[in-house]
């Protein structure tokens, strides 16, 4: 900022026209993930056994399912707006692009399985 | 950066600098984050994939990570600590930042208590984590 017409000092939104998005969804989702990710352990920690049956029947649960998705979605939105970060300061040119779209493959193949997995064990039970 | 003209000086970099903690855990959060990012998120979603899959999915899984006995082997606990740590490490320097975001916390001395906090913390709840899941 500092630079440009006063109207552009006024909307704030810099040279890649995204302002203060990117640093400020990365504060909102790492205070979800803050949540999120304590509950993981917790749950974890406390489950009875960690045999098929047993973790199957802990992912079917409503209870497991729905934070699991939202922990998917704030986490992986969250290392994908850090990885950004890493690879603005350590790649340069070509590379960074390639970098760039690479991560965004990564994170929307992955987040996609597991989305999809969680979704399938949570509906493959019986109507309780 | 392949511009660079060589003959010219290059500003102070990090041999300079005396280490201090706030550097170590600097680093430390963007390791972690790096590490959490892929390997973490990999196999957290092999995990899942592997419930969704079926029992023999789960069981390949299981496999690579725990002996004929059924406790962890090496990989399991080096895996297993070794992402504790990192996530507790970098939600503790987490905090840590986001205490920093609201201008807070930067006089020399607190600022270097806060990031020795940080490893404290991680480390004595990654303790406390394994000691209940050992007692279990």
């Amino acid at each position: 900022m500092g630079s440009g017409t006063p109207v552009g000092r006024v909307r704030g939104l810099g040279s890649a026209k995204h302002g203060t998005q990117h640093w400020w969804q990365q504060r909102l989702t790492a205070g979800a993930n803050i949540f999120l990710m304590a509950w993981l352990m917790v749950a974890v920690a406390r489950m009875p056994a960690y045999d098929y049956a047993s973790v199957h029947l802990w992912l079917q649960s409503s209870w497991a399912a729905i934070p699991m998705a939202l922990l998917i979605l704030s986490v992986f939105y969250h290392f994908r707006l850090g990885l950004q970060v890493v690879i603005e300061d350590y790649m340069h040119g070509e590379s960074r692009v390639v970098t760039m779209i690479l991560l965004n493959l990564f994170t929307f193949t992955l987040g996609g399985i597991a989305l999809f997995a969680i979704l399938k064990v949570a509906f493959s039970g019986a109507p309780a | 950066m392949a511009s660079r003209n060589p003959a010219r000086p290059l500003s102070p970099h990090l041999q300079i600098y005396k280490w201090g903690p706030h550097m170590l855990v600097s680093i430390l959060h963007r390791a972690t984050g790096s590490g959490m990012a892929t390997v973490g998120s990999l196999l957290l979603v092999w995990w899942l994939a592997a419930i969704a899959s079926g029992e023999q999915a789960y069981a390949t899984f299981v496999d690579v990570f725990t002996t004929d006995t059924g406790g962890l082997n090496i990989l399991g606990y080096v895996i297993g600590i070794g992402l504790t740590w990192s996530l507790l490490q970098h939600m503790m320097t987490g905090i840590r930042h986001l205490v920093m975001d609201t201008g807070a916390g930067f006089e020399l001395k607190r600022n270097r208590m806060g990031a020795r906090a940080t490893i404290l913390a991680s480390t004595l709840l990654t303790v406390a984590f394994w000691l209940y899941m050992g007692m279990k």
